[in-house]
C-alpha cells in the first residue's frame, strides 16, 4: 500500500537575487513497512523535501509545483489547522539533535501525555499507560520510573529513544527522520538504527530517513534516493545503489567514503563533486620558491620528539595550593615523529589530541615535559628572530574552515602575511607572484586572491588554510581534524591534496582525527589517545589488523562499514 | 573605484537601508543638520557671535508668521536681538563638535582598554574591568561635573570660557568609554579563541599585531553601533551640562545653552527662544538614534 506519494515537487527560496531552487522534480512513493533513505551532501535539498511535505518550510520557502498525497488524499495546500492535525497524528518526526528536540523544563511524562491526549481521544490515565508502553517499546529500562525524569537525566542515546517514542505517540503511519543518528556516538547509532528497523517491521509504518551517511543507508534502508544540488540523481534498492550505481555522482560519493578495510593511495573518482575550478598549474618544485631552502640541514631520524608532555587546566581555583583542582588534558605523553612520515593521533573528543597539537606549536605552554624539534627544545625557546626561524618550519591547519580565516582580510593578504612577516621574499611583486602560485597550486586559481573568505565554500576555505600554512615553507605540518567539518566528497579531495603536497614537498605531518577510516587512508604510524594518556603507538596496518589494547579494539569494531562496496572501485 | 561602488550597492546593508523609508528620512535629516551646521557661516542668515550684526532693538521678536514678526528673522530673535535660526545653526555646530569628539575619544580609550582586557585575561582583565565598574557606578553627569569642577579649580579665572568646549569633550569622553570597553572586551574574548587568531600565533606574529590587525577589525561592528547611539547621548549630555550652567558660555552658545537661556523667557510669552532649539535637539537626537538602531539590527545576523 502506498502511504506517501510525491509528484513533481519543486521547492524554491525566493530572495532579492532571484529564486534558489532547493529541490526540483522530486517523485517518490513510500510503502508501509518500508524504509526509504534520502542521501546527499549539505545543500542537496534532502531536509527541504521533508519540510515541504509537512508544510514546515522555513520562510521564505515555497512549493510552487508538485502534489503530495497521504494515503491517496492530497495534503499540499491544506489549511494550517488541518495540516497541524496531520503532523504528529499521521506523520511522526524524529530530529537530529535529541538535546534540543525535548523540552528541558518538562518531565518526559508531561511531554508524552500532552502529545498523546492532543491526538487521541483518551483520558490522561489511559495516556499514561500508553506512554509507559511506548517507552518500553523503544527499549528504555524501568519505564514506569524513568517516565518521571527530565530530559537531562537521560544520556544522548536514551534521549533519542524518547524522541522516537514521542513520534510514535499518535500511531502515525509515516515517520520522517532527519539525520536521526548524526549527533550520536557510533556505538549508540547502531542501537538506535536497530530499534528503528525493528519498529518499522513490527508496526508496518513507512519511514523516510534523511542522512549524509552512506553507512546509515547501508545499515537500515530498503530503498535509496540520491540527491545532488536539488536534483534527484538516482533512485533504487540499497543493494543496487551501493553495489552498482548508474549515476557518476553516486559512484563518486561512494568512493569518497574512506575505506576502513584497505589503504588506497588516493581517493578515486572525486572529480565530479566540486566545481571543476581552475586546473592546477604544475610547478617545478626544484626550481620554484616553494622548493627553495628545502634543505634544512642534516636529515635526522626523529624530526619531532615529544617527551613526557604534561598539560593541566585549572578547574577549581583556590588560594591554597592543595585545594586547587586540575583537569589533566595531556598526561605524560611521549612520541617521536620521523622525518617525512605522516603520524596519526586518534582518539575520541576530549582525549587531549588537539591540546597536544597546540602544545607543539606553542599556542599553549606545557606544564612539564619537552618538545624537541630538529634539535631545538621548543619549550625553552624564547621569542625573537631565532625562535621565529624555528617556528616557521612548523605550521598548522585547523578544523573549522569558517573561524580559521580572518573574515576581514582578503585571501591574498591572508596568504601573504606569513611571507611578509618572515621576510621570505625580497619585493612586494615577488610576494604577489608567490601568493598567486600558492593559490593556484592548492586548486583555487589566481582570482581567489582578490576575494574575501566568506565567498568560498568550506572545502575551498580549507584550501586557503593549506595555502597559508605552506606560505612559510614549512617542514612540518600539523593537521588538526582538517576534514571533520567537510562533506565526504570534499574530504576526499582535501585529503588527496594534502597527500600530493606531502609527497611533493616531502613534508612531515602530524595528522589528528577521530575518524579511524581517514587515519587508515592517510597515516603511516598511529598513536591512540584516551583521557590525555597515550595508549598505543603502532604502524597503521598493524593497529587495524591486530590492535594491542582493548580500547583500540573497541574503537576499530565501531568503525562504520559499507555492507557492499561498488564494483567500480 | 567602480569595483568599490559595485560592491557597495550590492551590499546587504545598502539594501536594508534602501528598503526602510524611516531610516532614509533619518539619514537625510542627520546629513542636513550636520552640513548646515558645519557650513553655518554660509548657511545662516546672520553671525550671532558678531556683535556688530545684531541690535538690541530687534530683541524678542516673534517668528515671522506671528503678529509682530518680521521676515528678517524667520524663527524670531532672543533677548539680545540675535536671530534664533542662526543661533540654532551655530549652536548645533558646538553640540555636534562636542558629540563627535567625545564619542571619538571615548571610543579610542574604550577599544584599547577592552582589547587589552579581553585578550590578556587574568589579573589585567580583572583590574581594568573593576576600574570600569567603579566608573560605571557614577552617573555620566556626575563625572562630567567633577571633571569640570576640577578643571575650573586648576585653571586661572577667565581662561575657562575659552577652554569650556574641550573640558566638555574630555568630561563626556571619560564618562562614556566604559560601554566601549565592555563590548570590545567581550567580543575580543570570543575572537581570541577563534582559530584564525591561533593561526596568527603559529605564524609567529607578535601580540600587538594580532590585536590590532586581526582582532580589532572583527570587533568593530558592535562598536560602530554603540558609537551612533552614544553620539545622540553625548549631544544630550552636553545640552544637559550646558543647561546646568557648567557647559559652554552664552557668548558661543550650544543647543543646551540656548535652551537654558530661553527657559527664562518661557513664562513671559517668548516661547520661541527655547522651543526651537529644543525641537532642533530632539530632531537631531531622534534621527541619529533611529540610524543607530537600524545599524544595530542590520548588522545583527540573528535579526536579519
Amino acid at each position: 500500500m502506498t502511504l506517501l506519494k510525491i509528484e513533481g515537487m519543486r521547492v524554491e527560496f525566493p530572495s532579492r537575487r532571484g529564486s534558489v531552487v532547493a529541490a526540483k522534480d522530486v517523485n517518490l512513493e513510500l510503502a508501509s513497512g518500508e524504509i526509504l533513505g534520502i542521501v546527499g551532501e549539505s545543500g542537496a535539498g534532502k531536509s527541504t523535501i521533508a519540510n515541504a511535505v509537512l508544510d514546515l518550510l522555513e520562510p521564505p520557502g515555497i512549493m510552487p509545483q508538485g502534489k503530495v498525497y497521504l494515503e491517496g488524499n492530497r495534503i499540499d495546500g491544506l489549511p494550517i489547522e488541518e495540516m497541524r492535525k496531520i503532523r504528529g497524528k499521521k506523520i511522526g518526526m524524529i530530529f537530529q539533535d535529541p538535546l534540543t528536540s525535548l523540552n528541558p523544563l518538562q518531565t518526559i511524562q508531561e511531554q508524552l501525555i500532552e502529545t498523546i491526549t492532543t491526538h487521541l481521544a483518551i483520558t490522561e490515565k489511559e495516556a499514561l499507560i500508553r506512554a509507559i508502553e511506548l517507552l518500553e517499546k523503544v527499549g528504555i529500562p524501568e519505564p514506569a520510573i524513568r517516565i518521571k525524569h527530565y530530559p537531562h537525566q537521560f544520556s544522548g542515546g536514551m534521549r533519542q529513544r524518547v524522541v522516537i517514542a514521542l513520534s510514535l505517540c499518535a500511531e502515525p503511519n509515516i515517520i520522517l527522520a532527519d539525520e536521526p543518528t548524526t549527533a550520536l556516538d557510533v556505538s549508540i547509532q547502531a542501537q538506535i538504527l536497530d530499534l528503528m528497523r525493528k519498529l518499522v517491521k513490527e508496526t508496518k509504518v513507512g519511514m523516510i530517513i534523511i542522512t549524509h551517511d552512506m553507512g546509515v543507508i547501508s545499515d537500515i534502508c530498503d530503498r535509496v534516493m540520491v540527491m545532488y544540488r536539488g536534483d534527484v540523481v538516482e533512485v533504487g534498492t540499497t543493494k543496487k545503489i551501493l553495489g552498482n550505481p548508474d549515476h557518476p555522482y553516486t559512484r563518486s560519493l561512494i568512493s569518497a567514503v574512506p575505506r576502513p578495510d584497505k589503504r588506497l593511495h588516493r581517493f578515486p573518482l572525486v572529480e565530479y563533486i566540486e566545481e571543476a575550478g581552475v586546473p592546477q598549474k604544475s610547478i617545478d618544485i626544484s626550481t620554484h620558491w616553494l622548493g627553495k631552502a628545502r634543505d634544512f640541514g642534516k636529515k635526522q631520524d626523529a624530526l619531532l620528539r615529544v617527551k613526557n608532555l604534561e598539560m593541566r587546566f585549572l578547574t577549581v581555583n583556590s588560594i591554597f595550593k592543595s585545594k586547587r583542582k586540575y583537569l589533566h588534558a595531556v598526561d605524560d605523553v611521549s612520541f617521536d615523529i620521523k622525518e617525512g612520515e605522516v603520524f596519526g593521533l586518534v582518539g575520541e573528543s576530549g582525549s587531549g589530541k588537539s591540546t597536544v597539537a597546540r602544545l607543539i606549536t606553542g599556542i599553549y605552554k606545557p606544564h612539564a615535559g619537552n618538545v624537541i624539534f630538529n634539535g631545538h627544545d621548543l619549550t625553552k625557546l624564547g621569542k625573537g628572530r631565532d625562535a621565529n626561524k624555528v617556528r616557521r618550519q612548523m605550521q598548522m591547519i585547523f578544523q573549522d574552515p569558517f573561524s580559521s580565516l580572518n573574515g576581514r582580510m582578503r585571501v591574498g593578504d591572508i596568504v601573504a602575511e606569513p611571507i611578509k612577516f618572515h621576510k621570505l621574499a625580497s619585493s612586494n611583486a615577488e610576494v604577489k607572484s608567490i601568493v598567486n602560485d600558492l593559490l593556484d597550486h592548492v586548486g583555487l586559481g589566481v582570482i581567489a586572491a582578490k576575494k574575501f573568505p566568506h565567498e568560498f565554500s568550506g572545502g575551498q576555505r580549507q584550501r586557503i588554510s593549506i595555502a597559508r600554512a605552506l606560505a612559510t615553507r614549512p617542514r612540518f605540518l600539523i593537521c588538526d581534524e582538517p576534514t571533520s567539518a567537510l562533506d565526504v566528497s570534499i574530504q576526499a579531495q582535501v585529503l588527496n591534496l594534502l597527500k600530493d603536497l606531502q609527497e611533493e614537498l616531502s613534508l612531515t605531518m602530524l595528522f589528528i582525527s577521530h575518524d579511524l577510516p581517514v587515519i587508515r587512508q592517510v597515516c603511516d604510524r598511529v598513536a591512540v589517545m584516551k583521557h590525555g594518556k597515550l595508549l598505543e603507538i603502532a604502524e597503521t596496518e598493524d593497529l587495524f589488523e591486530s590492535p594491542k589494547t582493548d580500547y583500540s579494539k573497541h574503537l576499530i569494531e565501531l568503525m562504520p562499514r559499507l555492507a557492499s562496496t561498488p564494483a567500480s572501485v | 573605484m567602480s569595483d568599490f561602488w559595485r560592491r557597495f550597492f550590492d551590499n546587504d546593508l545598502w539594501w536594508s537601508f534602501k528598503s526602510s523609508p524611516l531610516v532614509v528620512i533619518a539619514f537625510v535629516i542627520t546629513i542636513v543638520i550636520i552640513f548646515s551646521s558645519a557650513f553655518a557661516t554660509f548657511v545662516a542668515p546672520y553671525n550671532p557671535f558678531d556683535l556688530a550684526q545684531f541690535d538690541l532693538m530687534d530683541s524678542l521678536k516673534p517668528p515671522a508668521w506671528m503678529e509682530g514678526g518680521t521676515s528678517k528673522f524667520f524663527l524670531g530673535t532672543d533677548d539680545q536681538g540675535r536671530d534664533v535660526l542662526s543661533t540654532i545653526l551655530y549652536g548645533s555646530r558646538v553640540s555636534l563638535l562636542v558629540g563627535f569628539m567625545s564619542v571619538f575619544f571615548a571610543m579610542v580609550i574604550g577599544i584599547i582598554v577592552g582589547l587589552i582586557a579581553g585578550y590578556s585575561g587574568g589579573w589585567v582583565d580583572a583590574l581594568l574591568m573593576r576600574i570600569a565598574d567603579v566608573q560605571l557606578s557614577f552617573p555620566a553627569i556626575l563625572i562630567a561635573l567633577l571633571v569640570d569642577g576640577v578643571v575650573r579649580g586648576l585653571l586661572p579665572k577667565g581662561s575657562h570660557d575659552d577652554l569650556a568646549v574641550y573640558v566638555l569633550i574630555v568630561a563626556i569622553a571619560l564618562s562614556f568609554w566604559v560601554q566601549y570597553a565592555r563590548t570590545v572586551r567581550s567580543s575580543a574574548m570570543i575572537e581570541r579563541t577563534k582559530e584564525y587568531v591561533q593561526a596568527a600565533q603559529v605564524i609567529g606574529l607578535p601580540q600587538p599585531l594580532i590585536l590590532f590587525r586581526h582582532i580589532l577589525p572583527n570587533v568593530m561592528g558592535p562598536v560602530l553601533v554603540i558609537a551612533t547611539i552614544q553620539l545622540a547621548l553625548a549631544v544630550i549630555t552636553e545640552a544637559t551640562l550646558s543647561f546646568l550652567g557648567v557647559g559652554v558660555p552664552p557668548t558661543s552658545p550650544s543647543l543646551g545653552t540656548l535652551i537654558r537661556v530661553g527657559n527664562d523667557y518661557l513664562f513671559s510669552g517668548e516661547w520661541w527662544i527655547t522651543v526651537f532649539p529644543g525641537v532642533a535637539l530632539v530632531v537631531l537626537v531622534l534621527a541619529v538614534n533611529i540610524l543607530g538602531d537600524w545599524l544595530r539590527d542590520a548588522l545583527n545576523p540573528k535579526l536579519r
